[in-house]
């Protein structure tokens, strides 16, 4: 006869709506969670969506998504005759922001020469470009379909390919140009001081400019032993594919993850404290009831067992659906939400255990309840 | 009253020599048991009268082992469980084999229907589910008050939530049955059928019973009535 489940089955609607308000701020946690691996993984996407082996940007620099790079557009021509390099291809990266309809979209875009290294790796829906000019690429989330017109600087575009997941670490959509598109974009949008140069007659520098150039390597060669070999040319730096995701993963991602576990922690403190306090009054309006235990023989685990039972019940049944919930609807969540299982396996321990300590609370109640008070009129 | 029929002799089943339990100290002290001495055999219904403060539920919990007293000796079913302490460990053990309660407001637990309400105190000693609910509704059809078997206690009478009460009291065969004010919430009639059934209870299971009163209209229903004053008793 299990006591803790008869008395929650006898108050179910106090229990259920009680489960249902732990399960928001179960819930919070868990989308906390799944927000940093969404964080990281879209830190990663448009890395691992370019599928190089080498990252060569300018030297000193940490790469295009960490500092600003710029090095001349041959320097992929340089990288491509290297003995081991497979294939090699020139990219260009900026942040830009219009209005499309009623919608404001912050875009990464992404200068590349199709048939070479840099490019979307899959398509969900259209084509590659096959153009020189005015097509692009999208990912799914900018809510553009394949046939639509987006307007870049004084240039208008035609989608032609859909990606899914390309975004930038600040969740930014990314969108793929031809090369030759992207640099006159940049030029199109370039920074006042250029274009005041421009207006008095300064010569143009040359627009031959990219943000970095990918190399993938021949198989068996080790892609660290061509990046120390790029960078001995002194004028470049060349990072590997694991040593950008370090990159990435240590620097960038590090102040948001600190920021993410303290909300984590402070959200599952708050938890446990609400949990200690519902299962606290519960045991009070119980005094009675567990005293008539007493009297009658009932040893103290059955009433701590009483007590633990339904603090797990409650805190166990409130995370499951908080991460039900959060499972159903993280699709219209505006950041990524990835939940993987180990994380929501963690965070299960992490309830069970703030359960535990939640009901010392009314474990202590109960066990000094007095059996003499089931006499008491 | 049901008349007793002749039986073999009776056994003391509660005796306390000198039993002795007060509460606060200097001015404030109140006497609450004064050398109390007292013996009740088996099948013997005794009724404690007295007025409130009179120590008459001091002496219930001392006897049912939730107050321990200050000083003394007393033998529960033959196992001398008190003398000047506790000599027995697990006191709820004792509680649950020997002893069974029936409050003056029955107490049934708000969240288990009549028959697991009876059946409970079988689980805590151990029994078998089948068993212990097979018991449960053999006593609450004694009572009678089986065809409430399935009902949860709020939607009882007074009289059957007491029924049920001491059905529960009953389960696990007790040798001694306390009972703090087992009528008060009745009418005569049905405090009467109550008197009744726990003279035939004491009868059937060899078992003493003390019941704790105010109640007038019971009292010629009482083998022995002993009145508290001040701790001490008389009879």
């Amino acid at each position: 006869m299990n006591l803790a489940f008869r008395d929650i089955r006898h108050k179910l609607g106090r229990f259920v709506l009680t489960s249902l308000g732990l399960s928001m701020l179960l819930g919070v946690v868990v989308t906390m969670a799944g927000i940093y691996r969404g964080q990281t993984a879209d830190a990663l996407a448009l890395l691992q969506a370019t599928r190089a082996d080498v990252w060569i940007v300018e030297a000193g620099s940490h790469g295009p998504f960490a500092e600003a790079s710029r090095i001349p557009g041959d320097t992929r021509e340089i990288v491509a005759r290297m003995d081991g390099v497979s294939e090699a291809g020139s990219l260009t990266l900026q942040t830009v922001q219009l209005v499309q309809g009623d919608r404001r979209l912050r875009l990464q875009i992404i200068g590349y020469e199709p048939g070479r290294p840099g490019g979307p790796a899959t398509l969900i829906a259209g084509r590659e470009i096959t153009s020189n000019r005015y097509e692009i690429i999208v990912d799914r989330q900018t809510g553009l379909l394949p046939g639509e017109a987006l307007k870049l600087g004084r240039r208008t575009f035609t989608v032609v390919g859909l990606t899914s997941g390309i975004v930038t670490l600040s969740g930014d959509s990314v969108v793929y140009l031809t090369l030759a598109d992207a640099q006159q974009v940049q030029f199109d949008l370039a920074p006042p001081a250029a274009r005041r140069e421009q207006a008095r007659g300064a010569a143009r520098g040359s627009t031959d400019l990219v943000n970095a150039v990918v190399a993938r390597v021949s198989a068996n060669i080790p892609a660290s032993l061509i990046a120390a070999e790029i960078s001995r040319w002194k004028h470049l730096s060349a990072l590997t594919a694991a040593e950008q995701e370090t990159l990435l993963t240590r620097t960038v991602i590090e102040r948001a993850s600190r920021q993410i576990g303290l909300f984590m922690t402070v959200l599952t403190l708050v938890s446990a404290v609400i949990i200690a306090l519902i299962v606290y009054t519960l045991t009070l309006d119980k005094t009675r009831d567990i005293a008539t235990l007493k009297m009658i023989g009932a040893p103290d685990r059955t009433i701590i067992g009483l007590i633990v039972q339904q603090a797990l019940l409650m805190g166990v049944s409130g995370f499951i659906i908080g991460t039900a919930f959060v499972y159903a609807f993280r699709g219209v969540f505006p950041r990524r939400i990835e939940m993987l299982p180990a994380d929501i396996a963690g965070l299960f321990v992490v309830v069970v255990l703030v359960c535990l300590a939640a009901s010392a609370l009314g474990v202590r109640v109960a066990v000094k309840v007095d059996p003499a008070r089931a006499l008491a009129g | 009253m049901i008349a007793m029929p002749d039986q073999p002799s009776r056994k003391p089943l509660v005796e306390l020599r000198n039993l002795s339990k007060h509460f606060g100290e200097g001015q404030a002290r109140v006497d609450a048991l004064r050398d109390v001495t007292l013996t009740i055999c088996s099948r013997e219904v005794v009724g404690l009268l007295g007025p409130s403060g009179s120590g008459k539920s001091t002496l219930l919990n001392a006897i049912g082992c939730i107050l321990e007293p200050d000083q003394g000796w007393m033998r529960l079913d033959g196992e001398v469980v008190y003398e000047n302490r506790w000599l027995r460990g697990n006191l709820r053990r004792l509680r649950l084999e020997k002893i069974g309660f029936i409050f003056q407001t029955h107490n049934l637990l708000p969240f288990l229907n009549c028959t697991d309400n009876v059946a409970v105190v079988l689980h805590l000693a151990g029994w078998k589910k089948s068993a212990a609910i097979a018991r449960a509704h053999e006593l609450l059809a004694d009572l009678p008050v089986d065809h409430r078997k399935v009902a949860m206690p709020g939607q009882l009478s007074g009289g059957e939530a007491q029924r049920v009460a001491i059905a529960r009291a009953l389960a696990n065969r007790p040798r001694i049955i306390l009972a703090d004010e087992p009528t008060a919430a009745l009418d005569s009639v049905r405090a009467g059928i109550v008197m009744d059934l726990l003279h035939k209870l004491a009868v059937e299971q060899d078992a003493a019973i003390i019941a704790v009163t105010h109640d007038e209209k019971i009292l010629g229903r009482l083998d022995r009535i002993y009145r508290m004053v001040d701790g001490a008793l008389s009879s």
